[in-house]
């Protein structure tokens, strides 16, 4: 029996479970006077959970282990003499027969996986139905003795709600899970990549050529600091002074003078900004800004203006992030208390003093903290850089040049035909978590910096 | 923060004169603050047009790049068709096979050749047999006729009538439009196509799909975990340790750059788990992990949004916390979750990197079937496209873009309409 029908069939039970108890539930409500504690639907929940539980946990568990029992019976099989001993031959013909069992492919290499191949289906076929049986039987079980629970005082609801705060819970946990997850194996990966580079070269070396790595030192061409200034100065310079401008000045605009009606148009269309694709952008900076940048720094006579210019990707990085930047603004000058700005006008400032000398310097710290939060982001960024910037990490600070940043550099390592294990694949891990650690601090000292003031005026 | 100036020390007696704003300097000084405020308005409203600018110049060059994607252009075939094949077999699923079998393909590079000397195989597209083929199964009288079928033109001939071509293929071009034989049509074939590596035989159809499955999967992960959470941190969670780690991580997922969520999945579900590479399964999960924290924080707002009366009145005529939050919240706050959701569903539908991260940037010329085939997505497709050296591409990254671009706003458009139709003020 197939995975889907079992799934169907068990299905099925809980669905006559859940029926069946309802209406055993409705029956003895019927005629009766008394208060119940349960509804007749949440016995049918409890008896259909009862049915589904057991089998699907036994499944789950089942479908860890009983590749290993298939495999002991195949090997315990006579035609299975022949085999190698352990090692890397058994294990392809024992994949290979496996393969070739399940349908997955249609001939053989090893002519032993061929002969091992119907072997293989039988015991499969044959664990196939005792699973099968087992789950059917517990699902049978669960419903039945469940069944008879349903009476007028059982407490069906405590039970179905328990459940479903668990759920509930385990759902929450989720989240940790994955916080957990990122960490555990950009941790584990970096390690094995810092037990061969050690860390200081990696941080502090300013030699990048991933192309060609000693065996004897790969360290000496895995110095990240010209990755983290590429980084650096595309995300928090040349993106930063477009986007700040722009969304500090949008952002005063739309609070301070624009109508009511005005605003309810723009906002949203600001936002389009923030809702277009990154790869677009990367078109974007590639088609068309990279080679007008480049055009720019001819004819201002550098005569190494690269079309891969860190000024590209940083210009398109930046109106990416002037939606970012603008409700950051937003969001702490419209926080700022009111008798402040009206104070001031009322001593007779204009609007643009009372906006210059009052609002902004109150609203400096969210508009501070916005803008590092926009900054970890623009940091974080892989496809505008992937598609406009460079793979040649220079240490430079002409912005006519080609730079390289850490998410390019991940993209292009994991990128290659390297395997799992060498020393390019696992540098990527340790990239990322570079870029993971800098992005968390930046987060948490804006969000701190966001609080602290936003507490300041409440 | 702002200490107030409070005048110490004993100075004498203040002599209180009405300033004079009459004179010359007076007027001046006016004058000047008030030009320093309509310069400093003038920035502001500067800045929201150039930003408004910036987008209307990257849709207007998308658009202006992208709109001939759409369109091909066809070369008119003058052509005997010729082929031994049965009447009875053109009908059926048998049809294809039996026409290439008996050499159309072939019949139609000698057609090329008569009509337009020996490089005419090399005016028309590889897809151009195909183009003929299907003509001849739409109407098997063609067999028995001498016709003339508009047939896609080869990539460069393409390019170049499009005016981006090089010389050759202008020549080439211009030659072909003093006979009159060149025409233009809808391309039908990127809708329904997939990749290839030819430049007019390209379609989105495959990445579409791609894109599809794997938000199906997305949503079927992302969307329930994100609710449950939600309910949970918002109703029932204790204030205490755990519950503040929960939050913790959420607020720091939603802010963890998404090539990291690419890491994760090549590491967990590629590496641990072995799931295959570059399938819809393993786009569709890592997607879910990032598009969760989203849903979580808009369902979130959604539920605190709901006021406390209401639960308050279930509570009182004796509902369970769990019958409250199910029959009562829930409901009320699904209006705002699903806009959240569709919010959170547009994002993960234009994301690229962390898929590049599972290996999604194969060349896959079949669309997929499952979930666990290999397959390619929109967003990825662009990139793809973007890095091949054919110009013939320039045009269809474009064209994929727009398309992109229209199911964004369409999603978007169905948020914020649910947002407006649904939405309770209370």
């Amino acid at each position: 029996m197939t995975g889907p029908t079992l799934i169907i069939l068990v299905l099925g039970l809980a669905l006559i479970g859940w029926l069946s108890a309802r209406m055993r539930a409705v029956a003895f409500r019927r005629g009766s006077t008394r208060r119940f504690s349960s509804q007749p639907v949440h016995h049918g929940w409890f008896v259909a959970l009862w049915t589904l539980a057991p089998p699907l946990l036994f499944l789950a568990i089942w479908s860890v282990t009983s590749p290993a029992l298939v495999t002991d019976t195949v090997v315990a099989h006579p035609a299975a003499m022949q085999l190698p001993p352990p090692g890397f031959d058994r294990a392809s013909i024992l994949s290979e027969a496996r393969s070739l069992a399940q349908g997955r492919s249609h001939g053989a290499f090893h002519p032993l996986a061929a002969t091992l191949a119907p072997v293989y289906a039988a015991a499969q076929t044959r664990f196939d139905w005792i699973a099968s049986g087992i789950a059917l039987l517990l699902a049978f079980a669960g419903g039945a003795y469940t069944f008879t629970r349903v009476r007028p005082g059982f407490a069906a609801r405590t039970q179905v709600e328990r459940v479903v705060m668990l759920l509930l819970l385990g759902a929450s946990l989720i989240a940790i899970l994955t916080t957990m997850g990122i960490v555990a194996s950009l941790l584990w990966e970096a390690a094995r990549f810092f037990h061969t580079v050690p860390v200081w070269e990696f941080l502090f070396g300013t030699h990048w050529s991933p192309q060609v790595i000693s065996a004897t030192d790969p360290g000496a061409s895995l110095g990240a600091v010209p990755l983290f200034w590429g980084t650096f100065f595309i995300g928090a310079v040349i993106a930063m002074i477009v986007a700040i401008p722009f969304g500090l000045m949008s952002a005063i605009y739309l609070t301070q003078y624009a109508r009511a009606a005005t605003r309810r148009w723009i906002k949203p269309t600001l936002e389009m900004l923030a809702g277009v694709p990154t790869v677009v952008y990367g078109y974007f900076a590639a088609l068309t800004v990279a080679p007008a940048v480049r055009r720019l720094g001819v004819a201002l006579g550098i005569a190494d203006a690269s079309s891969e210019s860190a000024l590209a990707a940083g210009l398109v990085m930046g109106i990416m992030i002037i939606p970012f930047v603008s409700s950051m603004a937003d969001d702490s000058l419209s926080a700022v208390p009111s008798a402040m700005r009206d104070g001031s006008l009322a001593m007779g400032a204009t609007s643009s003093e009372t906006i210059r000398k009052v609002l902004v310097p109150a609203a400096l710290p969210g508009v501070v903290g916005g803008v590092l939060l926009a900054i970890s982001r623009a940091i974080g960024e892989t496809m505008i850089v992937v598609m406009a910037a460079s793979g040649v990490a220079t240490l430079t600070a002409n912005p006519f040049a080609s730079t390289t940043t850490v998410t390019k550099q991940i993209v292009d390592l994991l990128t290659g035909e390297a395997e799992f294990d060498s020393p390019k694949t696992l540098a990527a891990f340790a990239l990322g978590l570079t870029l993971f650690v800098i992005t968390l601090l930046l987060n948490i000292v804006a969000l701190t910096v966001v609080k602290r003031y936003r507490e300041a005026y409440e | 923060m702002i200490a107030p100036i409070v005048p110490t020390g004993t100075a004498g007696p203040v002599v209180h004169r009405p300033t004079d704003w009459t004179t010359m300097a007076s007027r001046r000084h006016t004058r000047r603050r008030y030009a320093a405020e309509r310069r400093f308005r003038l920035m502001g409203l500067a800045a929201v047009w150039l930003s408004v600018g910036f987008l209307a110049f990257l849709i207007g060059t998308m658009l202006w790049q992208g709109a001939s994607g759409f369109v091909e252009t066809r070369i008119a075939l003058p052509i005997d068709v010729r082929v031994d094949v049965a009447p009875d077999r053109l009908t059926g699923r048998g049809a294809d096979l039996a026409l290439a079998g008996a050499g159309l393909e072939g019949e139609v590079d000698a057609a090329a050749t008569a009509a337009y000397g020996p490089d005419g195989p090399d005016l028309l597209s590889d897809g151009a047999w195909l183009r003929v083929r299907d003509a001849v199964k739409h109407d098997p009288t063609l067999l028995q006729r001498h016709v003339v079928i508009a047939v896609p033109a080869a990539a460069d001939i393409d390019v170049a009538e499009k005016g981006r071509g090089t010389s050759t293929a202008e020549a080439q071009v211009a030659r072909l439009n003093a006979a009159g034989v060149v025409s233009r049509g809808l391309n039908l074939g990127f809708l329904t196509d997939a990749d290839s590596t030819d430049s007019t035989r390209v379609g989105i159809w495959g990445a579409f799909k791609g894109s599809l499955l794997t938000l199906i999967v997305t949503l079927a992960l992302a969307f329930p975990i994100g609710v449950f959470a939600a309910l949970y941190l918002e109703e029932y969670a204790p204030r205490n340790r755990w519950t503040d780690l929960i939050e913790v991580s959420i607020n720091n997922l939603a802010a963890v750059p998404s090539i990291i969520f690419g890491l994760l999945g090549l590491a967990v579900f590629l590496g641990t788990f072995h799931l295959p590479r570059s399938a819809p399964l393993v786009g569709g999960l890592t997607l879910a992990l990032m598009t969760m924290p989203v849903i979580v924080i808009a369902g979130r707002n959604a539920i605190k949004a709901v006021p406390p009366s209401i639960r308050d009145a279930a509570l009182a005529v004796g509902a369970s916390p769990v019958q409250v939050v199910f029959h009562h919240v829930l409901p009320l706050a699904l209006p705002g979750i699903l806009t959240g959701t569709i919010i959170g569903m547009a994002r993960a539908l234009g994301e690229t990197a962390p898929l590049l991260m599972i290996g999604m940037r194969a060349f896959i010329a079949a669309p997929p079937d499952r979930i666990t085939d290999p397959a390619t997505v929109l967003p990825v497709q662009i990139f793809l496209w973007s890095d091949e050296v054919n110009r013939g591409f320039v045009e269809k990254t474009s064209a994929a873009i727009i398309v992109l671009l229209v199911f964004l706003l369409a999603m978007n458009g169905l948020a914020i309409y649910l947002r407006n139709r649904f939405e309770t003020r209370w």
